[in-house]
């Protein structure tokens, strides 16, 4: 939600989303853990790395699908985790996701998949509704699509009508799950000016997790790096930080598109670090 | 309640020749109703061919307000009034900037109702043409069953063994306790009219014969095609959208030597010997149901009538029956789930359209066996 008179200078950086000593793992297995970082308000974060290594799963438990074993998330100062199912849908209805594969509900039409969560959370009537739903398509230029079912559409089509639906109730925060996955040059590079401006026009705080360089590149502001091997965080930086200023001889060849280091020439450190991680 | 000072408000006002339209309050999706513009009020103004905004008076907004600037926009377009959008938060400009000037509600792609002989006509087409597709995938599915030697397509063994112990052991619970229950319910109702005619006796010849002949075929072959039909037409369609069949023919691999031929290989050797089963478990309900009732009925006599009143040829009927509903279903769900959509909601209706169609040919096909067997006298 937006304030107007608009101030002309940007806020100083504010934590909106905090993650501390975050251990994820399914029942006694470990999978990540030593996970902490700050989401500074109005900032788009990037969570990279690269495939398998563990990306989506720290992106699961930020939405609520994944428990960590340990650790605690706050929203705004609010423990995520802490308190009983309806604390936590209650601060989900400030969270907009957009999945990989857009994860539209193939029953309905595209403007059906964006109705559905004002018609559940607000109190407006049908005309608000139906008049909303083509401002959020419209936004993510898909007006024409309104009344086309998921299976009538392409992938990238997939992927706005999945950005419409994720900002339909005005979200705080937007998760993005590699958004710029299967999709061309010009339509992803499209879609990081989208979210650009949705993230200016909307006030939205965002986290992506991608390993999609030229979009990290682009749009995020911050973020971390997860070890391939050890999937725990081993830098934090702006993605253009880390790929000029890293020393992490994993994260540098990752981020300049260099065979990996871990295939071609082995890191040294990461047997060590997976042996701590044990 | 919402505070009138919270109230999102809109009004136009004339400022020295020029059109101002000043928004006050909250415009958050909070509120009951977005305020609507009053359609065509630029089109009587004459001279004041210009518009800007006065938003400071404005609070919190949301897309609410996108929506509602977005829709004074299209009227000011529609009446060619130049706009001034100065006034408005700098970010609602970015978000504006990315909507169309017009949107004009396009035709809806929903089908309107059809009329009764067009939906006629397209009933019986498409009728034939399941028919159609379905014959040809029997045709293909046989011819795939002589592919001759192994690297020419032949249906793969393990595949057949997985889809027997679906089709058989693992229907097996099911089977035991429908038939039980039909025995007991026949020798019921029978005990309690035939026992008005001092025909106790005859029980067992209503429960053999209703079973052996009609009932465990049918009972068993529409378990089947709920259980195992859906099933097989839930898995292709899934395949379907998972692109996996489109690998396959992709491959040159036959669907119907990987897919069909084992499902309905499967059912072909399981539902007859499921409906044996189910004609002894029938029968073991009937017995357990008369020798309770009727004390004049003892369990050796009831066997006795049962096996004089049944015939070997009566099994042979049934058994035959069975064959060719299983052919049946096996048909009907590998074909509604080859030609089944691509979502998620066409899996659910490909399964419901498998268990629906297969029950509905089941009671067709057994009702084109009876007349046979009238004619033929079994």
């Amino acid at each position: 939600m937006n304030t107007a008179p608009l101030p002309t200078a940007a806020p100083a950086p504010e934590g909106l989303l905090s993650v501390r000593d975050v251990c994820i793992g399914y029942g006694t297995k470990i999978i990540q853990k030593d996970i902490s970082f700050d989401v500074a308000r109005g900032s788009i974060f990037a969570v990279m790395g690269g495939s398998g290594c563990g990306k989506s799963t720290l992106l699961r438990s930020m939405i609520g699908l994944l428990r960590p074993l340990e650790g605690t998330y706050t929203v705004d100062g609010d423990d995520y985790w802490h308190g009983p199912d309806s604390h936590r849908t209650a601060l989900n209805r400030r969270f907009g996701v957009l999945f990989q594969s857009g994860a539209l509900w193939s029953s309905m039409t595209i403007g059906e998949n964006v109705a559905l969560p004002l018609e559940m959370f607000t109190h407006l009537d049908r005309k608000s509704i139906r008049q909303l739903v083509e401002v959020k398509l419209g936004l993510v230029g898909m007006i024409d699509a309104i009344d086309l079912y998921p299976s009538e559409i392409s992938g990238g089509m997939k992927k706005r009508a999945g950005l419409a639906r994720a900002i339909a109730l005005d979200p705080d925060v937007l998760f993005f799950d590699e958004p710029s996955a299967g999709l061309d040059p010009i339509t992803s590079a499209r879609l990081d000016d989208l979210i650009l401006t949705l993230r200016d026009g909307l006030g939205a705080t965002i986290v992506i997790v991608s390993h999609e360089l030229s979009s990290l590149f682009n749009i995020a502001d911050n973020g971390i790096f997860l070890d391939p091997v050890t999937k725990h965080p081993i830098a934090h930086g702006s993605p253009r930080e880390l790929r000029d200023h890293c020393d992490n001889q994993t994260v540098h060849a990752f981020m300049n598109r260099q065979a990996s280091v871990t295939e071609i020439t082995p890191d040294k450190n990461a047997d060590q670090r997976q042996e701590n991680s044990k | 309640m919402q505070r009138e000072a919270d109230t999102p408000e809109w009004k136009v006002r004339n400022e020295s020749g020029q059109l101002v339209v000043e928004l006050t309050g909250h415009w958050t999706t909070d509120c009951l109703s977005i305020p609507s513009f009053t359609p065509g009020i630029f089109q009587n103004i004459p001279g004041n061919r210009s518009l800007s905004f006065d938003c400071t008076k404005l609070n919190d907004w949301d897309t609410s307000f996108i929506s509602f600037l977005w829709t004074v926009l299209r009227e000011a377009d529609n009446a060619q009034i130049k706009v001034d959008t100065q006034g408005v938060p700098p970010s609602a400009q970015r978000l504006i900037a990315l909507l169309p000037s017009q949107f004009h509600e396009a035709p809806s792609h929903r089908r309107k109702p059809p009329q009764v002989l067009h939906a006629l006509g397209s009933g019986v087409t498409k009728a034939l043409e399941v028919i159609g597709t379905t014959v040809l995938l029997g045709w293909d599915t046989l011819r795939s069953g002589f592919a001759p030697k192994r690297g020419q397509g032949r249906m793969r063994i393990r595949d057949l063994l997985s889809d027997i112990f679906d089709a058989g052991p693992s229907a097996l619970l099911i089977v035991s306790i429908v038939n039980f229950l039909l025995g007991c319910i026949l020798a019921f109702v029978g005990a309690v009219q035939l026992r008005k005619f001092a025909a106790d006796a005859y029980v067992a010849n209503l429960v053999g014969l209703a079973c052996v002949r009609e009932l465990s075929a049918v009972l068993t072959a529409i378990i089947m095609a709920g259980r195992t039909g859906g099933a097989y037409a839930a898995r292709i369609s899934t395949m379907l959208s998972n692109e996996e069949i489109d690998a396959l023919r992709v491959f040159g691999i036959p669907v119907t030597s990987y897919i069909v031929l084992p499902s309905i290989a499967s059912l072909m050797l399981m539902m007859p010997l499921l409906y044996l089963y189910g004609c002894l478990m029938s029968m073991i309900g009937g017995f357990v149901v008369t020798t309770g009732m009727l004390p004049s009925v003892t369990g050796i006599g009831y066997w006795h009538q049962t096996f004089g009143a049944v015939n070997l040829q009566q099994f042979e009927f049934g058994f035959t029956k069975s064959i060719f509903f299983a052919i049946m279903i096996g048909l009907i769900s590998c074909q509604i789930g080859l030609n089944a959509g691509r979502s998620a909601a066409d899996v659910g209706k490909a399964a419901t359209s498998a268990v629906v169609v297969g029950i509905v040919g089941i009671i067709a096909m057994d009702a084109f066996f009876a007349v046979i067997a009238m004619v033929i006298d079994i």
